[in-house]
């Protein structure tokens, strides 16, 4: 199997490489001159909607687009102990998601003890499954462990077909994912009237931007309908941002110019003004607090004075804090726009011509 | 020159609006109108372009569509399938020249 970019010693695995690269402004001019042409330089959070936890970097794939760095050789777990001061925050808030996220959160040893401790906080539940761990050895229980706890789970997928998915996602993924998938409708998730919600989430598999939300959701469906069987809520369009191992396959296949050049030319106001860090609160493993998962991975923390680990946690300076903005945020504000759920705005015009 | 074809050319195609911008302007207009969604989808109307960007073979035309089937969901199986499809047309339009070929070739033989 492939090795991380930290397992390989590869310059990508240090933060300051990565910042150094996105950062240049040889490419694209700073991510702050659109923002601050559209009023919205400084950027501030508008609330605490969300809490994303990162429980860790430990996966059972090695995606090449993966922006975590994550896969079987990465040991950077949350304990137990972190875990507690991220329930003993959300007591402290009334944010209605909690979004667990890894690498593969549920191979996180103390997962099901969250899960349970969440759920008794009557927060909706957010579980981001790569689908194969569902089906994969020792973890057979956890479709069902999930199922009883009605968690949400929003699973990658980044096409319909298995050609693309496992030239992005490694051997086999595709076949296993559509295990687990329609093992997770047998359970319910997906179907009518059940309560289980099953969303899937497409990525580009290269250096592109995502097609229109509805339209691909429609192919989705269609096409895992006709040949597997599968259903599901919705699909969520992501576009890759250029950090970390997508970053390197933009560098080392020569994409990177064009692609960071694109995101910028297809900047949507709409999209800039409604970008989930203003409502989102990421924590990393270890407890330190950001404004979303790819700052997390960029190693840029909050700032400008905020309480810098979970166990401080101030929701009342939080919830109002200036964002921290870099050039890989251009990867959210393209085109329609990309968060964890999907799109942020309606279509942009983009000419390809 | 070194070449006709530089691939840093197609993102220098509004330098075509220098001098005459409100001819322009009246071609991005009606580009744009021809390529949103109405009876054909976006994706629909993509994979023309790129058929027809092979049968008049433009590289500008054929990396930008490429790029936009790409985003606009489309797979390499169907991409190489709109390719064939020019292909098709343009091997058939070169054969159902043959019929001019034999009208000819009647007219001057016994």
């Amino acid at each position: 199997m492939v090795q991380s970019l930290q397992k390989r010693n590869h310059s990508l695995a240090f933060f300051d490489e990565q910042r150094r690269i996105i950062q240049s402004e040889t490419t694209v001019k700073s991510f702050e001159r659109p923002m601050n042409e559209v009023g919205l330089s400084p950027l501030f959070a508008t609330g605490i909607q969300t809490f994303q936890i990162n429980v860790g970097k430990m996966c059972n794939q090695v995606c090449k687009h993966c922006h975590v760095d994550a896969g079987p050789d990465r040991k950077e777990i949350m304990t137990k102990e972190t875990m507690q001061h991220c329930l003993d925050a959300l007591e402290k808030t009334d944010a209605p998601i909690v979004d667990l996220t890894g690498g593969a959160p549920e191979m996180n040893p103390d997962f099901c003890w969250l899960v349970d401790q969440i759920a008794s906080l009557k927060r909706h539940l957010i579980v981001r499954s790569n689908l194969t761990i569902l089906v994969t050895k020792g973890y057979e229980n956890m479709p069902v462990f999930l199922t009883e706890r009605k968690a949400e789970i929003t699973a990658s997928l980044p096409y319909y077909l298995d050609k693309q998915t496992d030239a992005q996602r490694g051997d086999h993924v595709f076949e296993k994912s559509i295990k687990a998938l329609q093992r997770l409708n047998e359970l319910g998730y997906g179907q009518p009237d059940t309560g289980l919600i099953l969303n899937l989430v497409y990525n580009p598999v290269g250096a592109y931007l995502p097609p229109q939300q509805a339209a691909i959701e429609s192919d989705y469906k269609k096409e895992l309908g006709r040949r597997y069987g599968i259903v599901f809520n919705q699909l969520y369009t992501v576009t890759n941002m250029p950090i970390s191992r997508f970053l390197d396959f933009l560098l080392e296949s020569g994409n990177y110019d064009a692609y960071m050049r694109k995101l910028e030319g297809a900047f949507n106001p709409e999209a800039a003004k409604g970008v989930m860090c203003r409502t989102t609160l990421s924590i990393g493993w270890d407890g330190r607090l950001y404004d979303c998962d790819f700052n997390q991975m960029l190693g840029l923390p909050v700032n400008h004075n905020m309480p810098a680990h979970i166990r401080d946690f101030d929701p009342a300076r939080l919830a109002t804090r200036e964002i921290c903005i870099g050039n890989h945020c251009y990867g959210c504000t393209a085109g329609s726009g990309s968060s964890c759920t999907g799109t942020l705005a309606g279509p942009s015009e983009l000419s390809h011509l | 020159m070194s070449g006709y074809y530089r691939s840093d050319d197609l993102p220098r195609f509004p330098e075509m609006g220098t001098d005459r911008p409100e001819l322009w302007e009246k071609f991005n207009h009606y580009y744009a109108a021809v390529f949103a969604e109405g009876a054909l989808t976006e994706r629909e109307k993509a994979l023309m372009a790129l058929a027809v960007s092979h049968a008049v073979q433009c590289p500008y035309c054929i990396d930008a569509y490429t790029q936009a089937c790409l985003e606009k969901g489309s797979n390499l199986e169907q991409m190489t399938e709109a390719v064939h499809v020019a292909t098709a047309i343009k091997g058939g339009a070169a054969l159902v020249h043959g019929l001019q070929m034999r009208n000819a070739a009647e007219k001057l033989t016994m």
